[in-house]
């Protein structure tokens, strides 16, 4: 909201952490450091939300997510159930679990391998043969031979988490900027030197001690003004609205490969998400989603759920999301610089994550510490030696992202 | 052979029709609406018994003419009725018919796809029995139904007395006209207007036709309030001298000028620029309706002026588009086309003057007024989303918070109140909701069954 305008002179410290990225991360950060008493100081482009965060398909999953991620993972879902108290504001949370579906034997196999590892980390999943799943969902349509529920999942509306954990932020002291882009950055004995441009185009170097680099999908250019590589790329997922639809599913539906999954918002409205991710343009930040893609997503959804043939599809979307190989984030301090923290390239679960994000972050920035599990995700896992555990990504993206030339 | 696709049969698509029969390419001619005609020659179902010399008067005989036209390309090109564009990318329009979905790939591509009514909300505007004026008139040329036995025409457009008189010529008792711009102002732009002499004397000739048929015309009166319980009932207006009138009806066809429809546009490329005379993001074409790579742009949707300045710009731009691809020029005359283009477009302060669009009216509009029909949003819940802390007045964030334009219409009706509804108090360029496939609803059911 503010400009650069009311900063004072060069060279006084402007604030002691400047987190660059007004995402829901960067907010969430901000809320976190506020509680613990360090000013903050949010610099972000566009809006707050107005990227990645702002679009999700609005999804809390712990079932299925992989091994590394899930302890993180069950921490934040903790959190989140807290959260509307914590920032006094609805985000409308609702806890109505998340379906996966199996429709060939390999993927009912993946449900009971999901269910397996969903017990050794204390998340229960319930295994539900098709008989079962079309008495409680009998919009199921018969290509579904069986299915599992996780009742802890839940959904958020992600337009609203941003701006609302910002206002938290801010109603704490925190100084948020909107329209506000970092242009360059360094580090020197009295901290980082940011240099930033506001809408009017106005220029100013804001110095902080410590640089938060909350920045998604644009990451990487921040973390090479310290010598520092994130091998992020970004993509997208194909997301679709319905107009509203009477009330016929509470938790999320999920085809265990990703190629479709859908959701009810209380307004009736059927959110539409499916994978393979396409390839989108982080330099011209203008998005669209194909029409044979949305035709085949749309293709998918009614083999599921066949009664929705009946209804309209009002919009399509996609948003601009940064991905590692290994489809996890980096989180944590830099290799190369003192007081700067990567947390980004979220891969797809950044809004599920953020809360345990943004609390892991705030406590290695105040004590240097974290009980949290955020070992996996250090910067270091792509130096030279320590390169790529991959997972099969042909499922996750189209040819278009993992070809793409450069 | 090389494909050349043009979206709307109304004046300006079947004159860039004409304009390439004799053109070595193969045109695709593709409306939604199930006749050619767009929204000035809309014409009947058949077997309806609609006189529609009655109902044009005068205008007859350029309806007879371009029907006479229309029916003949049409024969000849690739023409598909009743099929939506909902999509363009990847230099291909998307279609939707009720045979189905399907791609068509183009080597360039001419957008005719018109204007539709800007609406002012006020209070009540959502009861059941209020129309856009451009509802109104398309029910009457196409169904051959009338919105209502006793009907008020109201707000501000070229359209107001038109459809008015069309009514009352069919036997309709039209109870009031209800023009919100002041006739003094109307008086201002008449040398403006003038340029346009065939329009001019069209609105002059409604006008005295309902003065004749006993129709009471308030001038620079506001509409306060479309009442009624289960549905209109009565229309409330504040007359210029600013007493309150109220007019009982059963049925009001309401609007402030004309939109253009830039979503397919925007879909293909084009730049929109804001302009602050109509204070609307238009697309940017140059004087023949070149609007991209491979895109032209004509008729209302690119410019709103008017049947004689569609089918002018229809021909031009065909014959731009023949131009660029080095293709034999059509006979078109381009010079005198653009000189009479550019004096028939050449007055927008005139047009905005006439038509006045009532910005001022959506900052006293009551909290409980609806803003967002599909979604019912009242502008107190806009207002709720402006004030709260880090709301960036920025119409496609309140639209996120406040699912403004979220809905059905996707902010085609209510994107130009919410604009100056955030608007208001800044100085400077109002925002636009961005377009995104479909352009308009998409049937899931078109979409057949894939594997999952
Ligand atoms: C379509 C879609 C669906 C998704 N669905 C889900 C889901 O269901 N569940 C889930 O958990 N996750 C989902 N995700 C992922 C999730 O949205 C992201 O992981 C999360 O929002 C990341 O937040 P962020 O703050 O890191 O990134 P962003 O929201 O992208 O924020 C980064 C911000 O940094 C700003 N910025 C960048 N560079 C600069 C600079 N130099 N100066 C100033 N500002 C800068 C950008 O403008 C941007 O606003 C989805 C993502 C997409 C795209
Ligand atoms: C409702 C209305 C009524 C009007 N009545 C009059 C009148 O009585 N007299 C008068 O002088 N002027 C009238 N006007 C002004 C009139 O629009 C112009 O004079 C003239 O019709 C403009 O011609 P056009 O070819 O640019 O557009 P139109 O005549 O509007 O033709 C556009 C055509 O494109 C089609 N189309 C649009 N989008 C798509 C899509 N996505 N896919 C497929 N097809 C599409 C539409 O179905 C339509 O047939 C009216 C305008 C409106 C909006």
């Amino acid at each position: 909201m503010s400009g650069l305008e009311h900063f004072r002179a060069e060279n006084a410290v402007d604030a002691e952490v400047a987190i660059v990225g007004g995402g829901l991360i960067g907010c969430m950060t901000a809320h976190e450091l506020r509680r613990r008493g360090r000013s903050v100081l949010v610099l972000e482009r566009g809006l707050l939300g107005g990227q990645s965060s702002g679009v999700s398909f609005g999804s809390l999953r712990l079932q299925g997510q992989h091994a590394p991620e899930l302890p993180l993972a069950l921490h934040a879902q903790a959190l989140w159930t807290e959260v509307e108290t914590l920032i006094g504001e609805s985000v409308e949370f609702a806890g109505h679990g998340h379906v996966h579906l199996a429709v060939d034997d390999a993927q009912e196999a993946r449900l009971a391998g999901n269910a397996e590892h969903g017990r050794a980390f204390g998340l229960p999943i319930e295994l539900i043969g098709r008989q079962e799943a079309i008495r409680r969902w009998p919009f199921l349509g018969a290509s579904v031979r069986a299915a599992s529920f996780s009742a802890r999942d839940a959904v958020v509306n992600p337009r609203l988490v941003a701006p609302a954990f910002a206002r938290a932020a801010q109603r704490l002291g925190a100084t948020i900027c909107e329209r506000v882009e970092v242009l360059a950055a360094r580090h020197d004995a009295g901290g980082f030197a940011l240099q930033c441009r506001d809408r009017d185009g106005a220029e100013r170097t804001l110095r902080a001690e410590v640089l938060v680099n909350a920045a998604g999908a644009w990451s990487g250019t921040l973390a090479g003004w310290f010598g520092e590589t994130i091998p992020l790329f970004a993509a997208g997922p194909a997301e679709m609205v319905t107009e509203p639809v009477p009330r016929f599913v509470e938790p999320t539906m999920h085809v265990v490969d990703g190629s479709v999954l859908f959701r009810q918002t209380s307004r009736g409205n059927v959110v539409i998400g499916g994978h393979p991710r396409m390839s989108v343009d982080a330099t011209t930040r203008r998005t669209r989603v194909p029409p044979d893609k949305m035709l085949t997503n749309l293709g998918r959804l009614v083999a599921i759920a066949p009664h929705l043939r009946a209804y309209a599809v009002i919009r399509s979307w996609t948003g601009i999301e940064g991905y590692l190989e290994d489809m996890m984030p980096v989180l944590g301090p830099s290799a190369t610089t003192p007081g700067l923290f990567h947390a980004c390239a979220f891969s797809g679960h950044g809004l599920q994550l953020g809360p345990a994000a943004a609390k892991a972050l705030a406590e290695l920035i105040t004590t240097g510490a974290t009980a949290l599990p955020i070992a996996p995700f250090g910067i270091g896992r792509f130096s030279a030696e320590g390169r790529r555990q991959v997972h099969s990504l042909a499922e996750e993206f189209q040819d278009d992202v993992l070809h793409r030339p450069g | 052979m090389t494909r050349i696709v043009i979206v709307g049969a109304g004046p300006a698509g079947i004159a860039a029709a004409d304009a390439l029969s004799a053109a070595p390419v193969e045109v695709t001619l593709i409306d939604e609406a199930a006749r050619p005609g767009g929204q000035l020659y809309r014409s009947p179902a058949p077997g309806l018994k609609l006189d529609m010399s009655r109902l044009l008067g005068s205008s007859h005989g350029a309806y007879a003419a371009f029907h006479d036209k229309a029916a003949g390309l049409c024969r000849r090109l690739d023409y598909r009725p009743g099929t939506l564009v909902w999509s363009i990318h990847g230099g291909a329009v998307h279609l939707a018919s009720a045979s189905g979905a399907a791609a068509l790939p183009y080597d360039a591509l001419i957008l005719a796809t018109g204007a539709t009514d800007r609406i002012m909300p006020a209070p009540g505007w959502t009861l059941p029995g209020v129309f856009t004026l451009g509802g109104a008139q398309a029910l009457l040329k196409d169904q051959g139904v009338a919105i209502g036995r006793r009907v008020v025409f109201c707000g501000s457009s070229p359209l107001l007395y038109l459809a008015a008189s069309q009514y009352l010529r069919m036997g309709v008792k039209v109870a009031a006209v209800i023009d919100s711009t002041p006739f003094a102002a109307k008086l201002r732009a008449l040398p403006d207007m003038a340029r346009a002499p065939a329009t001019l004397a069209a609105g002059l000739r409604a006008m005295a036709e309902l003065r004749l048929g006993g129709v009471p015309i308030h001038q620079g009166a506001r509409i306060e309030r479309f009442e009624g319980e289960e549905r209109l009932a009565a229309v409330q207006c504040r007359a210029g001298a600013g007493q309150l009138v109220r007019i009982a009806c059963d049925a009001a066809a309401y609007g402030h000028g004309l939109r253009p429809e830039a979503q397919l546009a925007e879909l293909a490329g084009c730049e929109l620029r804001y302009d602050p005379v109509q204070r609307l993001h238009l697309p940017v074409i140059d004087g023949d309706g070149r609007a991209g790579e491979r895109l032209y742009i004509a008729g209302d949707g690119g410019h709103i002026g008017g049947g004689q300045a569609a089918s002018l710009s229809g021909a031009l731009a065909a014959a731009a588009l023949l131009d660029d691809l080095g293709l034999p020029a059509s006979d078109v005359d381009r010079a005198g086309s653009r000189r009479s283009l550019a004096r028939l477009r050449g007055f927008p302060n005139g047009i905005a003057a006439a038509f006045r669009w009532p910005r001022e009216q959506v900052v006293a509009l009551a909290d409980d007024t609806i803003l967002c029909r599909c979604e019912n949003i009242r502008v107190g819940e806009v207002r709720a989303a402006l004030r709260q802390p880090m709301a960036s007045p920025d119409a496609n964030r309140i639209k996120a918070v406040s699912r403004c334009g979220m809905g059905r219409c996707q902010g085609r009706f209510c994107g130009p109140a919410l604009a100056e509804l955030v608007g208001a108090g800044h100085a400077g360029e109002l925002d636009r909701l961005r377009a995104q496939a479909p352009i308009k609803p998409l049937p899931i059911a078109l979409a057949g069954e894939a594997a999952p």
